[in-house]
């Protein structure tokens, strides 16, 4: 076996004159039909929709729930809800939204639109990534069967001991949330090293780090800060499961444990996970807003490094979640100060959205008015943020309604508005139909006025000194007709999401054809058809700029990109491998075909955690066997994927 | 499995983050550690053990980089039995331990830092393993060994990270931090 078998030169290929190319492609690249290729397919686009739609039905979920315990509180003393019903509904309302929605919604868009808007064939590790939505899908279903069974959490999203011990706590409510979150972790860890590992290696030649789009700047940053967030709340979540079933004293005052390591662990992961549920989608914002304003986005290089900044500095201020528990004054002022300045690296992108809008031709089309929006409401959430960054503030408002008002300004106003904003634009992409422009508008303005008319009345009832998680309170004390209001508001929000989603089936039915680039945008996904063939692109583009497809309005000079004659890369599945920082190309990489094997193996965990938390321990080994086997089948060294001596030439 | 790595290293650092900020609230006398601090009998030769199997993997890569399949072979598999001689060793040192499970906040963080670190053990013993048998049926060469590489990562991974568990569990007592 001679090196030479290992090194080829990929031929160059033009795609308009030799169509032939795609065709022979798309033999190579294409899902099987039917159930078998829907349960083995490793295609991105399916997985990032897959992912979306679920995310989506979570969030849908979530909101009704938060819908039927709005209607408890719409007035004092009422009783739709008994305590322990309204427990479990708004502990898993924050589950469902928190980790099944926020995350995995961003994760969707990112999977679908990173290979394309790079350039690429695929995410770097397609196997992975079937891998990561399957054992997120099974533990969304783990975490919802205990609830539908009566055994939801019922001690809030960030499930404090000691009403999480044993002893306060006898069901398995807790036992089914904590192996389900171990679980979930797990997904996004799988998600994040993919995320991660595509950003560094699958960019189209030329796209160097100067020039990546801006969508990928916040994933990558959110993704790489899971990384180090995650096994907290893993590790976390698994000591709690032991104190409650194998009687270890990590938590518990009595047996020499100490209940703030929980709200330590839990913090530390749960702050960096604000922005890993936000950064995505500030990315998505800084990547489309400028569409609409037909510039380029201002202070790229600002708002890149803003954004790492963030995700940084995110990881030293979680003890502002805990100012109130009594730790040292000079610990808490750190951890204050730190909690200041972050807003500064959180501000730049905001000077530069409204700048982008300044100096540009606003174009006010649906997703823009989506974008505008979050650019207020995430400027009131940051406000409210900075103001229970202050320690005398916040001991006056912890556990009250303004922090419920805050994180729900931050959440939906960050995350849910650029979330529908995003699926108005790229939605031409994902189905080659544009959505209503009429219904959007309002869609728009139901959800913009139904989320303030419902959110904002909580700031003054948290300053009234309305504490949050009560099921029910007395009449007199002033909050009666502000509750009222929230709950009006919230179902007004609510319509607001129902015309979003009438409007997604209606178009998805009968839409306007959009075209390859309804909006005349900049970035490489526009540059392939709608929705795009299974290959992303015929051959591998080229890029000279951060802004391919604009180009031609450019000066003469940078009119170098080039997307239809470029690398053919037809030899199997083939992507090009380029270097981290100015993303030469260097390896041609073999990509693996459709594999039922994520799929099991994300089944035979599933299993193993079924049968920990029913403590059938025969099937944890049976789950614990299964997983091994299918993990051996996967790594199984393979000729085709060059990994063993005998590879021929790819 | 570069990230792997560091997002298992983030997992070990948060577990003796655990131990410490436990260590350093108030205990009663000679509950922390437990029946004072761990003996260096057992421990320290288990360490050294450790170290060898890693030393014999890194001897595999760098035989397989020349070309040299018998030292693949041979290294990996020397890597392998000195890995579950360590687990045996380690297991043993649990069999010693008057204190179970549930005894204590000490005996907790004990079982479940080793116990983490032995399963990390003993998932690199069957990357090893596995790797041994495809060295075995020549599946690499001195241009195809990927694999050995990424699971070698990892097992050197595992030896690093008992270092760091090996001085919180075995040296921080002497230097001040037990009750």
């Amino acid at each position: 076996m001679s090196a030479s078998e290992y090194e080829r030169t990929p031929g160059i290929g033009d795609s308009v004159r030799h169509p032939e190319i795609g065709e022979r492609l798309k033999r190579l690249w294409e899902s099987e039909p039917g159930l078998r290729g829907w349960l083995t397919t490793v295609d991105h686009k399916k997985i990032g929709l897959r992912y979306i739609v679920t995310a989506f039905a979570f969030l849908v979920i979530g909101g009704i729930e938060a819908l039927i315990f709005r209607l408890q509180l719409s007035w004092p003393n009422r009783h739709v809800l008994t305590p322990e019903q309204y427990d479990q509904l708004f502990s898993t309302h924050g589950m469902t939204m928190i980790f099944l929605y926020a995350l995995p919604i961003l994760s969707g868009f990112s999977n679908y639109l990173w290979p394309l808007v790079l350039g690429a064939r695929d995410m770097a590790l397609p196997r992975l990534n079937a891998l990561s939505y399957w054992i997120y899908l099974f533990s969304g279903i783990f975490l919802y069967a205990a609830f539908i069974a009566g055994f939801g959490p019922n001690d809030g999203w960030f499930n404090y001991v000691p009403y999480a011990a044993r002893a306060f706590n006898g069901g398995p409510n807790i036992d089914f949330y904590s192996l389900g979150m171990v679980l979930f972790g797990m997904s996004t860890t799988v998600g994040a090293i993919n995320f991660v590992v595509t950003f560094l290696r699958m960019r189209a030649p030329g796209m160097s780090i100067n020039r990546v789009p801006m969508i990928t700047w916040g994933t990558v940053t959110a993704n790489a800060g899971n990384l180090f967030a995650v096994p907290s709340v893993s590790l976390a979540f698994f000591m709690l499961w032991l104190d409650r079933n194998a009687g270890t004293h990590f938590f518990d005052v009595p047996g020499g444990g100490q209940p703030l390591l929980w709200q330590h662990l839990f913090w530390m992961f749960g702050h960096p996970w604000v922005y890993a549920i936000v950064l995505p989608a500030m990315g998505m914002v800084s990547e489309a807003l400028p569409v609409f304003c037909r510039r380029p986005l201002v202070g790229y290089t600002a708002v890149a490094l803003a954004t790492v900044a963030t995700m940084v500095l995110g990881f030293g201020v979680w003890v502002h979640h805990m100012f109130a528990t009594g730790l040292p004054p000079i610990a808490l002022s750190f951890f204050s100060a730190a909690s200041i300045i972050i807003v500064v690296p959180s501000a730049v992108g905001v000077f530069a959205w409204i700048a982008t809008i300044w100096l540009g031709k606003p174009v006010f089309a649906t997703p823009f008015l989506f974008f505008a929006g979050f650019i207020l409401l995430f400027t009131m959430g940051g406000v409210s943020g900075y103001m229970t960054g202050s320690l005398p503030v916040d001991w006056q408002l912890t556990d009250t309604y303004f922090v419920v008002a805050h994180l729900h300004y931050v959440l939906i106003g960050i995350n849910v508005f650029p979330v529908v904003g995003a699926t108005y634009y790229w939605f031409p992409k994902f189905t080659g139909k544009l959505m209503d422009e009429r219904l959007g508008r309002w869609n728009f303005w139901t959800m913009f006025l139904g989320f303030n008319l419902g959110f904002f009345p909580m700031h003054v009832s948290g300053l009234l000194g309305m504490p949050r998680r009560i099921y029910t309170y007395a009449d007199g004390m002033g909050w009666d007709w502000l509750n009222l209001i929230t709950t009006v508001g919230g179902f007004v929000f609510a319509t607001g999401v129902l015309l979003f989603l009438i409007n997604v089936v209606i178009s998805h039915r009968r839409g306007r054809p959009a075209g390859d680039n309804p909006w005349d945008s900049p970035s490489l996904e526009w540059a392939t058809t709608s929705p795009p063939p299974p290959y992303n692109f015929a051959v591998i583009p080229t890029v000279a700029s951060r802004y391919p497809l604009w180009e031609d309005r450019m000066p003469r000079s940078v009119r170098e990109s080039a997307t239809e004659a470029g690398l053919v890369l037809d030899h199997g599945r083939e992507a090009v491998g380029t270097g981290p920082l100015d993303a030469q190309p260097d390896i041609i990489l073999k990509m693996p075909s459709d594999t039922i094997v994520p799929f099991v193996l994300a089944l035979m965990l599933t299993v193993l955690f079924v049968g920990l938390v029913l403590h059938w321990w025969w099937l944890a080994v049976l789950g614990l066997l299964g997983t091994g086997a299918a993990a051996l089948v996967w790594l199984w060294p393979r000729a085709e994927l060059g990994e063993t001596a005998e590879a021929k030439s790819g | 499995m570069i990230f792997v790595v560091f997002t298992e290293g983030a997992l070990f650092a948060y577990l003796l983050f655990s131990y410490y900020y436990l260590a350093v609230q108030p205990h009663t006398p000679g509950s922390f550690p437990e029946g004072g601090p761990p003996e260096f009998t057992l421990a320290a030769p288990n360490t050294i053990i450790l170290l060898l199997s890693s030393a014999a993997v890194a001897w595999a890569q760098f035989g397989i980089e020349h070309g040299s399949k018998w030292r693949l072979v041979w290294g990996l598999g020397a890597g392998t039995l000195l890995g579950i001689v360590f687990l045996a060793v380690q297991y043993f040192e649990w069999a010693e331990k008057k204190f179970s499970l549930p005894s204590s906040t000490y005996s907790a963080l004990y079982f479940v830092v080793t116990g983490f670190h032995m399963a990390h053990v003993l998932l690199g013993v069957l990357m090893l393993a596995a790797l041994t048998l495809w060295s075995a049926l020549g599946y690499f060469n001195r241009f195809r060994y990927a694999h050995v590489h990424i699971g070698a990562l990892y097992w050197h991974f595992v030896d690093v990270v008992w270092l760091a568990v090996f001085f919180t569990f075995y040296v921080t007592p002497h230097l001040g931090l037990s009750a």
